[in-house]
């Protein structure tokens, strides 16, 4: 494959209380075997030789792991490419001379801090509400002293993989953390070593998430089809069960 | 040492209350349906015995009158704080929108829910207006109301007949989303049967919309 050019279309914003605007930009001679964030490193390596001020973009381990880096690409979270974080976005997905579009994760709980890096402390606000056991479990236990099915640590540790990226939220078309706050809850639910707190942390992660300005789950879904873990909204349901649960009973 | 604050003013509460009002209504259709049918019957008398024998019921009829308005405004007014908030947490709207495809429900009646259902409550006005609070034409010179002869007349007109139509396809996205939804948002799910339930829902909304529109068809192809 010949290396492309393509049309950049990114959301540009000074600081959290500016307006912000989308602003075309050109990349030259791209190879399709660069990944997306390193498009952008070199389209920022351009501005930076115009004097200009770069584009701040959030990224880490670049490896698809840790889901610091998390952009819309093409109106969609972490970009067309299904089950990958957007540093796994590679150049060869667009065609030649293509106009892409990238813009922040939105929601309310997200504040722009500037261009598409976002404040995603809401979620971190809703983990220290319960996301943890504070149980004190002892040294390393026997194997098999806790029973636990196959099926039910599948389920856990499915819940488990969530890393925190906020993707289900920015492709929500109510920004609702349900499926985020609904894993981090899910995977305890499941595990005994969860139930001490299993009460408590239902409600209050959830009375944290609506604090937080959060909208309400319409079912549409589009989190997990957007989720770079594969993450399932029955752990939605899962939550709900739990919530009702603990609320009423 | 939490608290246990109402379970309606939070975002999974009130979602519940928009599931349990929805299913109510829900099968108040299959019923309103399933009476409906009676039209299709050779003889007239049958469908005005029906209504008849749902007049005469007196206070009874009262009740699930109050009952089903009750459950109607839940249903509305919960709908429309949810939208609102929904609104509210995402004040920024994207330049660039795109659905990320399956396993995704979002659609465009997912999308569309506060719409259609704006639009179903205006019809159903209408439709109220229309047959419940009609009287019946003067030619038949019986003192009781001859529904069957209000609604058969009424569905000879193609304005009215093209607009029940429509009506009914956009109840039919409404249903269509609601169903599946309503189960999910009760916390009724399972990787087993989930799957299925989207495509009974799917069944369902083309069954009752369906079910409802060959009535003002017969009539106007008669």
């Amino acid at each position: 494959m010949k290396n492309c050019n393509f049309k950049i279309l990114v959301w540009r914003q000074k600081g959290p209380q500016e307006a912000g605007k989308m602003v075309p930009y050109t990349v030259h001679d791209i190879s399709p075997d660069m990944s997306f964030l390193e498009m952008m490193d070199i389209l920022n390596e351009d501005i930076i030789k115009k004097g200009e001020d770069p584009i701040a973009i959030d990224s880490d381990c670049r490896e698809g792991i840790c889901g610091t880096c998390g952009l819309i690409i093409q109106g969609i979270a972490h970009g067309t490419r299904q089950k990958t974080c957007t540093c796994q976005i590679y150049m060869r997905d667009f065609k030649d001379g293509e106009t892409i579009t990238v813009e922040p994760f939105r929601s309310s709980a997200f504040p722009i801090i500037k261009d598409l890096v976002v404040n995603r402390s809401s979620m971190d606000r809703i983990i220290a509400k319960g996301g943890y056991v504070s149980n004190n479990i002892g040294g390393a236990p026997d194997a098999n002293a806790m029973p636990v099915s196959k099926e039910i640590a599948e389920l856990s540790l499915d819940a488990s993989s969530c890393i925190g990226c906020g993707a289900c939220v920015a492709s929500c078309p109510n920004s609702s953390a349900a499926l985020f706050t609904g894993a981090k809850i899910s995977q305890y639910a499941y595990l005994p070593q969860g139930a001490p707190d299993r009460k408590k942390r239902v409600l209050e992660m959830v009375e944290q998430m609506d604090k937080e300005g959060f909208g309400n789950c319409s079912n549409h879904g589009e989190c997990e089809a957007v989720c770079p873990q594969g993450i399932k909204i029955l752990h939605i349901a899962k939550m709900r069960r739990e919530f009702v649960k603990a609320a009423l009973l | 040492m939490y608290e246990k604050k109402c379970i309606l003013w939070t975002t999974i509460g009130r979602k519940i209350l928009l599931a349990l009002s929805g299913l109510a209504l829900f099968f108040f259709l299959i019923f309103h349906l399933l009476g409906n049918l009676t039209l299709f019957m050779k003889n007239p008398d049958i469908f005005n015995q029906y209504a008849r024998t749902l007049e005469n019921m007196g206070i009874l009829l009262y009740i699930a009158e109050g009952i089903l308005i009750l459950t109607f405004l839940v249903h509305i007014v919960d709908a429309i704080l949810v939208t609102l908030e929904n609104r509210k947490a995402r004040s920024m709207p994207y330049y660039k929108e795109a659905d990320a495809g399956k396993p995704s429900h979002k659609s465009l009646a997912s999308k569309t829910m506060i719409y259609t259902g704006i639009l179903v409550l205006i019809f159903m006005i209408l439709h109220i207006k229309m047959f419940k609070f009609a009287s019946s034409p003067a030619c038949c010179g019986s003192k009781e109301r001859n529904l069957y002869l209000i609604v058969s007349q009424a569905f000879t007109d193609p304005t009215i007949v093209a607009g029940y139509c429509l009506a009914l396809i956009v109840l039919g996205f409404h249903l269509r989303h609601a169903f599946f939804s309503a189960f999910q948002s009760l916390g009724i799910s399972h990787p087993r049967y989930t799957p299925y339930l989207d495509k009974l829902g799917i069944f369902l909304a083309v069954l009752i919309a369906g079910g409802f529109l060959s009535i003002p068809i017969w009539f106007f192809i008669r």
